[in-house]
């Protein structure tokens, strides 16, 4: 690891201050992934802003919806009896994500800011656009077998790694961002991350010194039906080959409302609207599911090693849509091994 | 620092490097990874910081990377560890075309690293400029003595090794140049250098197990009796002569008239390949045992009894009978606790929910090795003893087992007892590799036990004041701390009043013992001599072919939607001799099974076939089994002992327990799916190929 300045705030407005004016400097919460690679030389930044203890913890009502704090963990986030009850779909992905001791560390905020965990990105000696602009992409012709079928370019298919994220995106988050003298903006989490493009070196929208404040969730009709589904090379503590964040109101049997995410196939979660649309006002049945999946995978491009995620993506969509349908976390549903290994 | 010379390495006792490669000493790169410069600093942060600033100029050379495209460029070794290495060369192919029935597949198995918890490390510390001391993650500290002592052009003895506690080695922990390389700094340094390393140069500097692309054809006759085997193999290597031996279990396994076994070894520009817990067996018995599985369905005979139809009880090669075998009872008792019974034998019968179940199994085997080794005990005026072996515990149990057996031989409680092991300047003891420390050093311990109660004894029927005075030894029986009179324990004497009398502060004995099977040290420790027969003259090498046995079986639950493979319960029934503390066994074998689900289900090191490197750096990209992939895991040891490895009558068992795992969890997925999966690992993307 380099040597790096590092300062302690009592406010955000304080740490938006010191990033703000360090185009090298970063925020520190949890640090689970950013240390990471500052130790793997992977990451320089000069100065760490530590916003860990900012009073920015709060999970708390918002109208009608639930503001969840930036700073708060993922496991205490996870465990909120709030989000528990009205928003499951992110308790369950947050729970399937990492570790019970890396959930205890990382935030919120945090989540939202981790970076790939493309292997060409972590080792300094390969190229890769995103750590090293203009080295080209290591993984497009190597090997890419975790890698995205949709969204990439030829300058990157890395994949977002979070499962939180997934289901934000199916949640309609909007992420609250606080900028330099006290500018506040909200941004849609479908605009919060980005597609590589000719730029994969920014992995979202947020401007250096921009804090993540919060990310808000609205309120919907969504919570008894729904499930997130990962699917991994071990039963935990694996990123996803694919994902599923799936949720759906229906008025007997027919889909009111339908939201898909999908992780692990492109650089940021992938919103499914084109089943999403195919969906509504159908039977929520299994050929309707199949027809939908097949419907959104038809736009999907792999590359040499992950043609398995196109066909395995179509039959979790329909898996994790069967799974809200049985009621997710609290239905009898054992779509996941996870939740089964245990006899 | 010498040049490299294996002949002369090999006379000074140090024949065993990781890798045929002199630290330093040249300016050509042979593998990505490879250590060139060691940057030395007062902390760890201040030495990575000034290592990035290091810039490199290479004139870059085409490089051999992948294993298929430089198999045409193989070649067919003559020899493998001092046995040949093709056997019968060519010779199953007119047997083949004329079996009744035939089964002919490939199999592969990709490259995989040890990955011990505990990173390499090395702190060493020289003592003016004759005197070396290495503070080591080693499995042997006699070996990284020898080969230090070797390159540095110092005294064996002047070189001490300590390695107190080793945390896992799997092989991984022989001697590599990270070792040397920081003695070197520390010479040059003129005060000690530490050195740890870090994950990523775990899989370029420190061995792996290579990959291996297997053909096995076996033939039988129209009844299901094997008439012919024939197992190739082709692998890689590079700066060794080591390479993935994995055609061993199929010159021990099963009746065929014929077996033919060779290797083609490609030389490819990568890391270098060493010993991987059961090398050669583990993904041998893939292969093999895959292979027995097709075969069984062919014929449509239970897996497990085709293999019983099959057995040999001798070693089919040499025609010795085993030095003690019980595979069938293996095979049996394995079937009975697992509930085999219940197994449908055609696929795709059983469901539960949306997973299809399957039962599958494996034959195990490995051999059963001993070395020399020494051991010292010594007893103090309080009682208290001391073993003293240059054997290492990396994890198996070395200290709890051995002060067992000393508890055992001199009739005192095991908290008298204190084990001293991994210093390089204790009595020698083999490398803790091989499955063969507790075979080798045990009954050294004993012998060492027994020559020191000879010595109390010939004291007290010495002494007048003993009430054995007089008695002939061979009437001296010995329990909870004194000698007694067999037939009348009241004359007595306890070693504490034995060494009063005698004004003995202290009492010790040494004892050599040779091996009846294994390579091993020929020199005999200077305080140590020789108490057994020299392994030329010991008739049982010659009579008995010395090997471990088991019988693996696993229920595997699929998604067949996603390709995702759970195993949920296994049994492990192994012969292994003498169980000496269960507890650290049953340890030893479930250690290998859950090694074995990782290699069936999800361990693999895949390298970037532009540019040679490893691409699954870390321990999120390289997966090994989590708490949840781990189902129950039923042991039962046969617990016969070997009456010819040694008076102990135990084999190792540190390797034998991940043999045949990966097979079983495979038949299994063929028997819940009808798919037959033939390339490890099985991960999803498998599935859908």
């Amino acid at each position: 690891m380099r040597a790096f300045k590092y300062s302690n705030v009592s406010d955000a407005a304080a740490a938006i201050k010191l990033v703000s004016a360090n185009q090298t400097a970063k925020y520190l919460a949890g640090g689970t992934n950013l240390v990471d690679l500052m130790k793997e030389d992977v990451m320089r930044p000069t100065e760490l802003v530590d916003v860990s203890r900012l009073k920015h913890a709060r999970i708390e009502k918002k109208g009608d919806g639930i503001s969840i704090g930036a700073t708060a963990t993922n496991a205490s986030t996870a465990n909120d009896e709030n989000i528990r009850e009205n928003y499951p779909l992110l308790s369950m992905a947050i729970l399937a994500g990492a570790s019970a001791q890396i959930r205890n560390m990382a935030t919120n905020g945090g989540n939202l800011n981790q970076r790939t965990r493309c292997t060409y990105f972590y080792d300094v000696n390969m190229p890769c656009n995103k750590r090293a602009p203009g080295t080209g992409c290591g993984a497009l012709h190597g090997v890419n077998k975790n890698h995205a079928i949709f969204g990439w370019s030829e300058k990157c298919v890395a994949t977002y790694p979070s499962d939180m994220a997934v289901a934000l995106a199916a949640l309609d988050a909007v992420v609250q961002v606080e900028g330099i003298n006290n500018t506040k903006r909200s941004i849609p989490f479908a605009d919060f991350h980005r597609l590589p493009g000719d730029h994969p070196e920014k992995d979202n929208n947020l401007q250096q010194g921009e804090f993540i404040t919060a990310i808000d969730l609205p309120a919907n009709r969504l919570a008894e039906k729904s499930y997130y589904l990962k699917i991994r090379e071990r039963s935990s503590y694996a990123f996803a080959l694919v994902s599923v964040a799936a949720a759906l109101a229906t008025d007997d049997n027919t889909i009111k409302e339908v939201r898909i995410a999908l992780g692990g196939v492109a650089h940021k979660p992938w919103r499914a609207s084109v089943a999403e649309r195919w969906l509504i006002g159908k039977q929520a049945t299994e050929k309707n599911f199949r027809a939908a999946a097949a419907a959104e995978l038809k736009s999907a491009r792999p590359l040499a090693h992950n043609k398995y995620k196109v066909s395995l993506a179509a039959k979790a969509i329909v898996r994790a849509l069967e799974g809200a349908m049985q009621g997710g976390l609290y239905g009898a549903m054992e779509a996941d091994s996870t939740t089964t290994n245990k006899n | 620092m010498k040049p490299l010379d294996m002949q002369a390495q090999a006379k000074a006792g140090a024949a065993f490097l990781g890798e045929n490669l002199p630290p330093l000493q040249d300016n050509i790169v042979h593998y990505p990874g490879q250590f060139i410069a060691l940057v030395v600093a007062e902390t760890y942060e201040q030495a990575r910081a000034a290592a990035y600033k290091i810039k490199v100029r290479y004139t870059l050379e085409k490089a051999a990377v992948d294993l298929q495209a430089e198999l045409p460029n193989s070649k067919k070794p003559k020899m493998f560890m001092g046995e040949e290495a093709q056997v019968n060369d060519g010779k199953a192919a007119a047997p083949l075309a004329a079996s009744a029935q035939k089964v002919d597949h490939k199999y592969s198995t990709p490259a995989e690293h040890h990955h011990p918890m505990e990173p390499h490390a090395t702190v060493a510390v020289w003592e003016g400029t004759d005197k070396l001391k290495l503070y080591d993650a080693t499995q042997g500290v006699g070996l990284t003595s020898s080969i230090a002592a070797y390159f540095f052009g110092l005294k064996p003895e002047n070189v001490n090794v300590v390695a107190p506690f080793v945390g896992g080695g799997f092989g991984s922990k022989g001697l590599w140049l990270h070792t040397l390389i920081v003695a070197m700094a520390a010479k040059a340094a003129g005060r000690p250098v530490k050195l740890a390393l870090t994950r990523q140069m775990m899989q370029t500097n420190v061995g792996h197990r290579a990959a291996t692309i297997q053909r096995v054809a076996l033939g039988t006759d129209a009844g299901g009796k094997l008439s012919v085997m024939r197992h190739h193999t082709d692998t890689y290597n590079n700066l060794t002569q080591f390479f993935e031996p994995s055609g061993k279990q199929s010159l021990v396994l099963y009746q065929a008239p014929l077996r033919e076994v060779t290797y083609n070894v490609a030389h490819l520009d990568r890391s270098t390949p060493t010993f991987m817990r059961a090398p050669g067996e583990t993904p041998g018995t893939f292969a093999l045992e895959s292979a027995m599985d097709e075969m069984a369905y062919q014929l449509k005979i239970d897996p497990v009894e085709f293999r019983i139809m099959n057995h040999t009880a001798k070693d089919p090669m040499k025609g010795h009978d085993f030095s003690s075998e019980f595979l069938l009872d293996c095979y049996r008792t394995g079937a009975e606790r697992f509930g085999w019974s219940s197994r449908s034998m055609e696929p795709r019968q059983k469901r539960n929910g949306k997973y299809l179940v399957g039962y599958g199994m494996a034959t195990a085997t490995y051999p059963g090795g001993r070395s020399a080794a020494s051991v010292k005990v010594l007893m103090n005026s309080k009682g208290d003893v001391t073993v003293m072996t240059a054997s290492i515990d990396i994890g198996t149990g070395t200290y709890t087992v051995l002060a067992q057996t000393a508890a055992d031989a001199l009739g005192i409680p095991v908290d008298r007892i204190d084990v001293k092991i991994g210093d390089s300047s204790l009595p020698p003891a083999p490398l803790a590799g091989g499955s063969q420390t507790t075979a080798s050093i045990h009954p050294a311990a004993l012998d060492a036990c027994v020559l020191l109660r000879k010595e109390l004894t010939t004291m007290a029927v010495a002494d007048p004041d003993s009430k054995l005075n007089g008695r002939n030894p061979e009437e001296i029986g010995f329990a909870e701390g004194k000698l007694f009179l067999k037939g009348d324990e009241q004359k007595n004497d306890t070693y504490l009043n034995i060494l009063r009398r005698a004004k003995r502060n202290e009492i010790e004995a040494c004892a050599t013992t040779l091996p009846v099977s294994g390579a091993g040290l020929t020199v005999p420790s200077a305080l140590c001599t020789p108490s057994q027969t020299p392994p030329e003259q010991n008739s049982d090498i010659k009579q008995y072919a010395f090997h471990s046995f088991g019988a693996q079986f696993a229920e595997v639950w699929v998604d067949e939607d996603f390709g995702t493979i759970r195993v949920k319960r296994f049994t492990s029934v192994q012969d292994v001799g003498r169980i000496m503390n269960e507890k650290t066994a049953r340890s030893q074998v479930i250690g290998g099974v859950i090694f074995g689900i990782g290699a069936a289900l999800m361990e693999a090191t895949d390298y970037d076939k532009r540019w040679g490197n490893p691409v699954t750096r870390t321990l999120a990209d390289y997966h090994v089994p989590v708490h949840l992939d781990v189902p129950p895991i039923d042991v039962h040891f046969i617990g016969k002992p070997d009456p010819h490895i040694s008076p102990i009558g135990a084999r190792g068992i540190g390797e034998i327990g991940i043999t045949g795992v990966s097979a079983a969890i495979a038949n299994a997925v063929f028997n819940a799916t009808g798919k037959r999966l033939r390339d490890l690992p099985l991960t999803p993307e498998k599935f859908f190929d």
